[in-house]
């Protein structure tokens, strides 16, 4: 399945994951190594789906959806990613670095769009709040479930238009693409495997003696690559 | 502002089954109306709305009313320990706790309830999942496998989580404070930190050995076309130490981004290297 005939059932994926990032119910589906996964599935490979995932997964590490903090919506993104990964079975040099990099733009996007949906919840609730401070609980109700289907909304738009626009402006740069598969992924892997190692020294390194578990992890990695 | 009479402790009304699974799934949409004024106060009112129906004169009485306007009020939580807020809440409410005892309890709990939820979630529990579930990857875990390793792992914790907090807040209502003095809240965040340490130790490794794997294999198909045509000469040891090289060069990248710790995202930087890189391979290099 091409991305043009996937577009909707992508859509649809991206409301439901773009929905789990904070609204319901936060199971985590929306963290980019499962919406990479299934964005892949749909366009039938979900393996090349994974492959974008993880690499997106590395980048997450570095922001963690704290409360009102403005932080990227991973979910979508991951949709995003896996499926432009996987729309390109030759896996043509560049195929992945520019998946990813659509899907790092979708999730800053996204993350000034939950913004946005934050505002407009609180106009919602302000218009309402006579009600609400009478008790009204079909009001509370209304206000919960709008803020829910607004959500979904945004998941499905944001899906939708950064496939609708990064298809073919991807398509375009990999015709063009002049560095090697080896090159080109090097650095990506690179930058993706070093904000993951920065992001976890950050979350861990006031715990006393993490540096010395790090090290014995890695050393256990390594023997197990050098010995396989 | 109500006040309602207290009714005595003993005749503490218990939660039905349907009205407890009610709350549960409520819960799960706590964030739904997440808004810079009342934060998730309209939320926790959804959440407690069913068992607040529990009140003398049900949804027509005044108590109910009157404890629906209270508890869309302004709130803050780290949105799993809300079940905690949200148990506590639904018993003095139903025990007939005094308003201005409700109002102190809602305005003391918040910061707790997300300081120890973003030690144990978001920097703990999350990334211990996604660190197993990027080994399993690492050794070669199929897609299926890696979505389960971690969606599995994690919603164990998420969902065991809410169902204790809904409990314990049920069972010691105003007085849940000393809930949060578990032995799994306290102590469980740096047993956890450490376990990701050592888990990241493990899995960045492999995972960037597998991700270059078919960069690697492609590279090597052809130099050996190269070397067909006489213009070879590269062994494919050399090719090995690819991997070898982006470890090293991640852990330079690593200690590059730990110093510039606050000042720059690393999602940030890998989005400007990345086009840099786009705009250097398709504009410049053409």
């Amino acid at each position: 399945m091409n991305l043009a005939e996937a577009l909707i059932p992508l859509a649809l994926l991206g409301a439901i994951i773009g929905l789990d990032v904070v609204s319901f119910p936060q199971a985590m589906w929306s963290r980019p190594l499962v919406g990479a996964t299934l964005g892949g599935a749909i366009v039938g490979r979900p393996e090349a789906g994974l492959v974008a995932g993880v690499v997106l997964e590395l980048l997450a590490f570095d922001t963690l959806p704290v409360g009102a903090a403005r932080y990227p919506d991973w979910g979508t993104a991951g949709v995003v990613g896996g499926a432009m990964h996987a729309a390109h079975p030759s896996n043509p040099s560049g195929a992945l670095t520019l998946a990813v990099l659509a899907a790092l733009l979708t999730a800053w996007a996204g993350g000034w769009s939950m913004y946005a949906l934050r505002r407009l919840n609180g106009v919602w609730a302000a218009r309402r709040r006579a009600d609400v401070d009478a008790g009204s609980a079909g009001v509370v109700i209304v206000l919960q479930l709008r803020g829910l289907g607004a959500d979904l909304v945004r998941g499905a738009a944001l899906t939708a238009l950064a496939l609708a626009v990064g298809t073919p402006v991807a398509d375009a740069m990999l015709d063009g693409w002049s560095l090697s598969a080896t090159a080109t992924n090097g650095v990506l892997i690179t930058i993706a495997g070093g904000t993951a190692a920065a992001a976890v020294w950050t979350l861990t390194h006031s715990t006393p003696r993490t540096r010395w578990y790090a090290l014995s992890g890695t050393a256990l990695g390594i023997a197990i690559l050098v010995l396989r | 502002m109500t006040t309602v009479t207290a009714r005595p402790a003993t005749a503490a009304l218990a939660l039905p089954l349907r009205t407890r699974l009610a709350v549960f799934t409520r819960l799960l949409a706590v964030q739904g109306s997440w808004n810079y004024d009342c934060l998730i106060g309209n939320g926790i009112a959804f959440a407690l709305e069913p068992a607040l129906r529990l009140l003398p004169g049900g949804e027509q009485g005044e108590p109910y009313r009157a404890a629906m306007a209270r508890q869309s009020r302004y709130f803050n939580a780290h949105p799993y320990l809300a079940a905690i807020a949200v148990g506590a809440l639904a018993r003095a409410e139903l025990d007939g706790v005094a308003a201005t005892h409700i109002d102190r309890f809602r305005t003391a709990l918040p910061g707790p309830l997300g300081a120890v939820g973003d030690r144990l979630v978001w920097a703990g529990w999350l990334p211990a999942s996604s660190m197993l579930a990027l080994l399993a990857f690492g050794l070669g875990a199929n897609p299926t496998a890696v979505l389960l390793v971690f969606l599995v792992v994690y919603n164990v914790g998420h969902l065991s989580l809410r169902t204790w907090g809904l409990w314990v807040g049920w069972t010691h209502g105003l007085k849940v404070a000393s809930a949060l003095a578990h032995p799994v809240l306290r102590q469980g965040p740096p047993y956890i930190a450490r376990a990701v340490s050592m888990l990241a130790g493990v899995a960045l490794p492999l995972v960037v050995a597998r991700l270059l794997s078919p960069g690697r294999e492609g590279l090597v198909q052809l130099m050996r076309g190269h070397a067909a045509g006489g213009a070879g000469g590269i062994s494919i040891a050399a090719v090995d130490a690819v991997i070898p090289a982006a470890i090293v060069l991640a852990t330079i990248v690593a200690t590059i981004l730990v110093r510039l710790h606050g000042r720059v995202a690393g999602w940030r930087v890998a989005l400007g290297a990345l086009a840099a890189l786009a705009t250097y391979s398709v504009v410049w290099r053409r």
